[in-house]
């Protein structure tokens, strides 16, 4: 079957079947590879991207789902105030080790950030509890996004 | 050619010719087959019609034990998991708590940022090559209200929960059974997706207890 899909901006026409997972579209067709397949049944979360800015688990959303809602990738979330201020925490707070979770990491901390500016540490445990980490960089992810909120608060960091 | 099957067939050929075909045999899904008007698996777990009952003289027995028939689908797995002691869900027939961990919020979709359907479609979603045979879906997916906690409760705290307006919604009896015999999201516990068992009995026979139970004065076990 045919699709048009809307990705980081840019239209692309697909033809694959309707029950694919956007993950093996973005990874296999379009060729971005920053989105990650990890379990395959949304746990862990590296397959993060968003769907009109809402984080959605690409490997378990049907391609035929997606629609006219616009996919955001982690190639394209600098783009994004949110996306740009994460990134630049990220590096800051030396976040990545190996760093196969850390796209979906970002993409679910800018999702967060943009719906709640100024996060609690409860907040940001609700929403990154579903992103996993084999290598134990817990401690620093929070840091990071309380850093990017902070320069998002102030406009810094850009 | 389905995702799915040609994911499968796939898998068969590598097997068959010894081809490692890495990460590729892990994932798989298709579009979730769980249409509520769809024909029911086999029933397993029957429930008792309402004649069965009709032995039972005195008006409020019967509707105790009404109500304590419809509660083996009230306090079964697939609807206790949505209505926990607090705004974590549970999942799977040992209601352990939700993987990944999800605090559900007031609005009962899930926290800013990630919410229920990060994950959860309009309908269940099939997995292969996981012993996790499917992500259950339905619409709305979402908690239970925190006034209609259920889990930790006695059936008589259910019972009392159902029919108190402060907590059931502000619900009459009339809207309380139409919501349990009718609603969408009710009804997906009887199609719960592959990997997971369906509530006893089915949506109308469990309807056609509650409504006993109401007829009957909706009398509550202690």
């Amino acid at each position: 079957m045919s699709f048009t899909l809307n990705v980081n901006g840019t239209t692309h026409a697909v033809e694959v079947d309707g029950d694919t997972p956007l993950l093996w579209v973005l990874r296999d067709v379009i060729g971005l590879t920053g989105t990650k397949f990890g379990c395959g049944i949304a746990m862990c979360g590296a397959c993060t991207v968003h769907l009109d800015g809402m984080a959605v688990r690409a490997c378990v959303t049907p391609v035929e789902t997606v629609g006219t809602a616009a996919v955001t990738t982690i190639e394209a979330i600098g783009a994004t105030d949110e996306g740009a201020r994460v990134q630049k925490a990220w590096l800051d707070e030396e976040v990545v080790q190996c760093g196969y979770c850390q796209s979906g990491q970002i993409m679910s901390a800018a999702a967060l950030l943009a719906v709640n500016p100024s996060p609690s540490d409860a907040d940001i445990d609700a929403v990154m509890a579903g992103n996993i980490c084999r290598c134990g960089t817990y401690p620093r992810i929070p840091a990071a996004i309380k850093q990017a909120a902070t320069e998002l608060a102030s406009g810094e960091g850009r | 050619m389905s995702f799915l099957n040609r994911l499968i067939e796939v898998v068969v050929v590598s097997m068959a010719t010894g081809t490692v075909v890495a990460g590729t045999i892990l994932l798989g899904l298709g579009v979730g087959a769980a249409d509520p008007t769809a024909p029911q698996a086999a029933v397993t777990r029957p429930l008792k019609s309402v004649a069965e009952f009709s032995s039972i003289a005195e008006t409020g027995a019967r509707s105790r034990a009404l109500f304590t028939e419809a509660a083996k689908v009230i306090t079964d797995p697939r609807c206790m998991n949505c209505h926990p002691a607090n705004r974590t869900p549970t999942q799977g027939d040992d209601m352990h708590t939700h993987v990944p961990f999800i605090d559900a919020g007031a609005s009962g979709i899930g926290e800013r940022g990630v919410v229920c359907t990060s994950c959860h479609r309009s309908e269940n979603t099939p997995l292969a090559g996981s012993r996790l045979r499917s992500i259950p879906g339905a619409t709305p997916w979402l908690l239970a209200p925190a006034s209609m906690s259920w889990q930790g409760l006695t059936l008589g705290g259910i019972c009392r929960q159902l029919k108190d307006p402060a907590r059931n919604g502000d619900r009459t009896m009339a809207e309380i059974l139409q919501h349990l015999a009718t609603d969408h999201l009710v009804g997906w516990a009887w199609h719960p997706g592959e990997g997971r068992r369906p509530a006893p009995g089915t949506q109308r026979e469990f309807g056609a207890l509650v409504a006993a139970w109401i007829d009957t004065g909706a009398e509550c076990p202690e």
